[in-house]
């Protein structure tokens, strides 16, 4: 008989390892980076493919040249490079997509202890870091999709519809607008709305970055890891809920006249909110404060749509909610069995 | 639907011994008896070397109210009194006898039944028996019948979830001797002046559920409450959380909201007590695991090594890895076969290779696992992680002391963070200190 092992308990363990819990998330992803290479050409997988590599081989370095065990096996560094990808327009440069992985794993990810110790979701810090250098290639590199038009629509076709949006709104909300150019503006929004144009976003027949535009894909890598238990519902439901009542209360003309609908379809929303604001190392570990973390970054990217400089704010509202995680963890700690006291 | 708890996890449940009666095992040639059986004080042995034994004889007195007498499990000659493997980890004094084959017992034929004795009369003697609590955390049974002045039970929680997977010693008993687990409870109750009594099964032993309820006609004062199947449903404060829905206050006793809770088992012990004068010398136990050559349920004399009962149950197979005291998610593993069954032995658990992880510890992913499964709903990733950057105190304000070590969180972590072992060592820190600050007041 070979020796008995000792150690503590319990003895026994699920089977669910990290890499299991990465692996699902890659499989989940892979849908949507399905569609993104039909919508928007074989070009999309040289991104995702560029980006993957780049993080993989960033992370392989950064700890070889820092003496710690190479783990890029896990699978997270993938992860962050294809949702790199996913949130780059399919028209950037192929150097972007490197210069962004680099960032993302050796300035976001590695100084701060790596994997589980990083604050902001490597991907989107990433993602950011283009956005500040180099504005042109992530603001106007887009493409139309092959079998549609950049916005979804038939009348503009040099914008995605988050732009359109931004644009007609702010004709709408300029006292000094012109009556041609308001009945214009509303005539896009009423297009916008169009039942034609929603059914573009769901299917992802639209203009956008490369994983972000396909919503029933999304839904079912999403759905995979909701059944797999291995993200839960109180993120994704409680961001995209906040969005949808926000808008619908201030997206159009005076109270309650906004277009719910329309904002949870477009721009980077359900990938976000599923893929990203999920991510386990940045979001919090409570239920509740899963709640709060999600109604958090639904307050952020409404404002951002709405109100603020940029078509679409679902990245820096991840980023700035990452930032408060501990912050709330703190302040939603679940009442213990037989704690006295409220809530 | 069926009573529970919130949290949890599901493993495997593994009962493939539920369907075995239990059955005796050969008389070992000796037995090692520890002194230290009980939570509290060990007790005084009052043998000496060379001294012949009878089966029950009292070989050991209790050392004050938190302890209780120990008895010889075989007939036969005291061999020694000396330091011996213990199966809770390191040595630990012990007195072993030599069997002289003959298993005669003291005499108990003028023992008059004390099932309707007097409160304190049936105290003495529950005591007088060395029982102790027999689902594994061995607290005398007496203490616990002895509530302090101004606080009062109404309710006596019988535990028979049994919720440790491979584990069936409590099944068992449940199916074959329901009328004297019954006796039993009666008894406490009376003794605590309890109106209300309960006895708390998984779901996924319908049979003893049947059996005790057949057993109780139709009793109004008692009932059987199906659980459901969870890990921990058998833990004391989720026990009484699922019957009573009371939360016993953190820190605090299940006394506090009126209830106690004993095994099944030790009610059946202190029937026997009772009844029939018969002192805690065996108990029942389950031999189970996939490197467990043949499975069952077995009914052990104290002392009795672990290679003993494993080599009479049927052995094990090469490929057994770990020998768990205990469940699988509780238990302690065991460095040697050499440690004797105690009073808290509910099992000998063999797992194999393929069964035990031995993966290494990973960084803690924020997956919320143990948060979301933990019973006691405490944050057991940032409890360990306190823990182990030495912030103890900090891990004191997050629940540390209030964790009972069940295990889930660490059964659920993708990252096979060893939470239990971090918050044992933190634990062990919290009681140092404590001792060192009362010391100074004192």
């Amino acid at each position: 008989m070979s020796p008995l092992a000792v150690g503590p308990s319990p003895h026994i363990r699920q089977d669910l390892n990290i890499r299991g819990v990465m692996y699902a998330v890659v499989i989940a992803l892979i849908p949507a980076a399905i569609g993104g290479v039909y919508f928007f050409g074989i070009r999309a997988l040289f991104i995702m493919i560029l980006a993957s590599v780049a993080a993989i081989a960033t992370e392989a370095i950064c700890q070889k040249a820092t003496r710690r065990a190479i783990t890029i096996s896990d699978g997270s560094a993938l992860i962050t490079g294809i949702l790199l990808a996913f949130n780059l327009p399919p028209g950037v440069p192929y150097w972007l997509p490197i210069v962004g992985a680099v960032f993302a794993i050796a300035i976001a990810k590695i100084p701060f202890g790596g994997l589980g110790y990083n604050p902001l979701n490597p991907a989107l810090a990433g993602r950011a870091f283009l956005l500040a250098s180099w504005p042109v290639y992530m603001t106007a590199a887009w493409t139309a999709p092959s079998r549609g038009t950049l916005s979804g629509m038939n009348a503009i076709t040099t914008a995605t519809p988050l732009g359109v949006f931004k644009v007609a709104r702010q004709i709408l909300i300029n006292p000094g607008a012109g009556a041609d150019e308001m009945s214009r503006a509303n005539s896009y929004l009423a297009e916008l709305y169009s039942s034609a144009s929603l059914k573009n976003l769901f299917f992802g027949n639209v203009g956008g970055c490369i994983g972000e535009t396909s919503v029933i894909l999304l839904l079912i890598g999403a759905a995979y890891l909701l059944i797999r238990g291995i993200i839960c519902w109180r993120i994704p439901v409680s961001y995209i809920g906040t969005v949808a009542l926000l808008t619908w209360m201030l997206g159009g003309k005076g109270l309650f006249h906004g277009y719910p609908l329309f904002h949870v379809l477009s721009g980077g929303l359900v990938l976000g909110a599923f893929f990203m604001a999920t991510d386990m190392v940045t979001s919090p570990v409570t239920p509740k404060g899963k709640i709060v973390f999600g109604i958090g970054c639904g307050i952020l990217t409404t404002v951002i749509r709405l109100y603020g400089g940029y078509p679409e704010g679902v990245s820096y509202s991840i980023l700035i909610m990452n930032i408060t995680v501990p912050l709330i963890d703190r302040y939603t700690r679940p009442r213990k069995l037989g704690e006295v006291g409220s809530s | 639907m069926a009573k529970t708890f919130k949290g949890g996890v599901h493993p495997p449940e593994a009962k493939v011994t539920a369907e075995l009666a239990i059955s005796g095992i050969e008389l070992p040639e000796r037995v090692i008896i520890p002194l230290s059986q009980h939570t509290g004080a060990p007790s005084v042995p009052i043998v000496k070397v060379g001294e012949k034994v009878l089966v029950g004889t009292k070989i050991a007195e209790a050392d004050g109210f938190i302890s209780v007498p120990v008895h010889a499990s075989v007939s036969g000659e005291v061999k020694a009194i000396s330091d011996y493997p213990h199966p809770l980890g390191r040595a630990m004094p012990a007195i072993e006898i030599e069997s002289d084959g003959k298993n005669e017992w003291i005499d108990l034929s003028d023992w008059h039944d004390l099932t309707d004795a007097s409160p304190d009369r049936i105290r003495q003697a529950v005591r007088g028996a060395g029982i102790v609590g027999l689902g594994g955390a061995a607290f005398p049974t007496h203490v616990k019948l002895s509530p302090p002045e101004g606080k009062s039970i109404d309710t006596v929680i019988l535990n028979g979830a049994e919720c440790e997977p491979y584990l069936t010693a409590d099944h068992r008993l449940m199916l074959e001797h329901p009328d004297e687990i019954l006796e039993g409870l009666r008894v406490i109750m009376r003794v605590l002046g309890a109106r209300r009594g309960c006895i708390g099964i998984e779901r996924n032993k319908p049979d003893a559920i049947q059996k005790m309820n057949e057993a109780l006609g139709g009793e109004n004062a008692i009932e059987v409450l199906d659980l459901k199947v969870k890990y921990p449903q058998g833990a004391e404060k989720q026990l009484i959380k699922a019957i009573t829905g009371r939360e016993v206050p953190c820190g605090g006793l299940p006394m506090d909201v009126g209830c106690l809770v004993q095994n099944v088992g030790t009610a059946y012990a202190i029937y026997e007590a009772l009844k029939f004068g018969k002192p805690l010398v065996e108990r029942v136990l389950t031999v189970s695991g996939c490197a467990a050559k043949r499975s069952g349920n077995f009914l052990v004399r104290i002392g009795t090594t672990f290679a003993h009962v494993v080599d009479k149950a049927g052995g094990m197979t090469e490929d057994c890895a770990k020998v768990i005291m205990g469940g699988p998610m509780m238990g302690i593993a065991q460095h040697t076969l050499g440690v004797p069954v105690v009073k808290g032995t509910s099992g000998i658990v063999l797992l194999s290779e393929a069964e035990i992880s031995l993966e290494e510890p990973g960084p803690c992913l924020r997956c919320g696992a143990c948060v979301d499964h933990c019973p006691m709903r405490l944050v057991p990733n940032e409890i360990a992680r306190l823990v182990e950057k030495g912030h103890v105190k900090a891990a004191e304000s997050y629940g540390l002391m209030d964790c009972m070590e069940c295990g889930v969180c660490a059964y659920v972590c993708p990252s096979k963070i060893n939470h239990v072992h971090l918050i044992k060592v933190g634990k062990s820190e919290v009681i140092a200190r404590r001792k060192k600050e009362s010391k100074k007041e004192g």
